[in-house]
């Protein structure tokens, strides 16, 4: 991407804005970071306590039959992590997922027979996080409301072109992508 | 719907508390493995931000709307969203001020402000997601699921203009 970055600025004539670009990039990136560092401590934190209480139990049998017919061999720690990664999507706690998720991430590169390339469970994880549908975009309603817009009326739309993205992008990687041996 | 983040926290202490966990000092290691979990996605996050905005300057987004931009007169797609399109995958914030600006410039209710809104509910940030997940693996090549990835977003994009055609005009 950078490198595209450059060639194309070289191209346009815009090389005296990349220095700004790449401070102000980093900059972001830590902004981000710190901003959701809160939320994310803390959800973090209520996971452990599911964790070890066994509310996570119950999410793991609702959440199961699902999790079996998408991914080819998690384990079960891997399960409970992306029980909790789906569940948190669907909700919309967005920062809760992303410890869930990177979580889950380790615990299937950990049985991962071939340490370099992701297996098909690790693409599978990574192509329903970057497709999740949510069943309530709240900041989606919320910018339409501040711009004058009926906020519900799109909710629908959203699920729709949400959940037929996901199923495309789950069969793709069960077509495109070879199981691990 | 809004209850349901109290409620999920309150049955989870309940149940900690029936069996006799120390409920507090779980929160607490819970927190501190968030943490390094921050820690650890920091770099990544760095390297994406930096290139994503060097990315939005050197006009290479504009050298993709001119590439796009007759396919998408021919097929009735609104010019409005094509930046939305090609911000989406790199930058949450910056898809967000676009949707923002096309929600104030063309009405919420609008064909564009409508297909914008759908797209913008309907993908995600897939480069950013991407970096992160694979930020504590082993994986060098992670490049392996972006095609599928890619295809997700696609559909979201095809599916968004679809459904707002079908049920609003």
């Amino acid at each position: 991407m950078i490198l595209i970055s450059v060639l194309c600025s070289a191209y346009t004539g815009t090389l005296d804005k990349l220095p700004a670009a790449i401070a102000s990039g980093a900059a972001n990136a830590m902004t981000c970071v710190l901003s959701f560092a809160g939320i994310m401590c803390f959800w973090c934190g209520i996971m452990r306590i599911m964790e070890k209480g066994g509310a996570i139990n119950i999410i793991k049998k609702i959440t199961s039959p699902v999790i079996s017919l998408i991914f080819d061999a998690p384990t079960d720690s891997a399960r409970e992590q992306i029980a909790l990664n789906m569940s948190a999507n669907l909700l919309g706690m967005g920062n809760a997922a992303t410890p869930a998720g990177i979580r889950a991430m380790s615990e299937l590169d950990k049985v991962n027979p071939h340490p370099d390339t992701p297996s098909r469970d690790m693409c599978m994880l990574t192509v329903i996080n970057t497709t999740a549908p949510t069943l309530i975009p709240v900041s989606l309603m919320a910018y339409r409301a501040a711009a004058g817009g009926d906020p519900t009326s799109v909710i629908l739309p959203v699920w729709v072109s949400a959940f037929t993205a996901l199923i495309v992008a789950i069969i793709s990687v069960k077509l495109f992508i070879r199981r691990d041996m | 719907m809004i209850y349901i983040i109290p409620a999920l926290i309150c049955i989870s202490i309940t149940l900690s508390i029936f069996k006799k966990r120390d409920v507090y000092s779980d929160f607490i290691d819970g927190a501190r493995d968030g943490f390094e979990i921050l820690r650890s996605i920091i770099p990544p996050m760095i390297a994406i931000s930096v290139a994503a905005q060097m990315l939005k300057v050197s006009g290479a987004p504009d050298m993709l709307y001119n590439a796009v931009y007759p396919v998408c007169a021919a097929i009735g797609f609104p010019k409005e969203v094509i930046p939305l399109v090609i911000v989406r995958p790199l930058s949450g914030s910056g898809a967000a001020g676009i949707l923002n600006g096309i929600l104030k410039d063309s009405g919420a209710d609008s064909r564009a402000g409508l297909i914008a809104s759908v797209i913008n509910g309907s993908t995600e940030t897939t480069f950013y997601c991407m970096c992160v997940y694979f930020s504590m693996t082993r994986v060098k090549n992670t490049l392996k699921a972006l095609p599928c990835a890619v295809i997700g977003d696609i559909t979201g994009v095809i599916m968004a203009v679809i459904m707002v055609n079908l049920l609003f005009f």
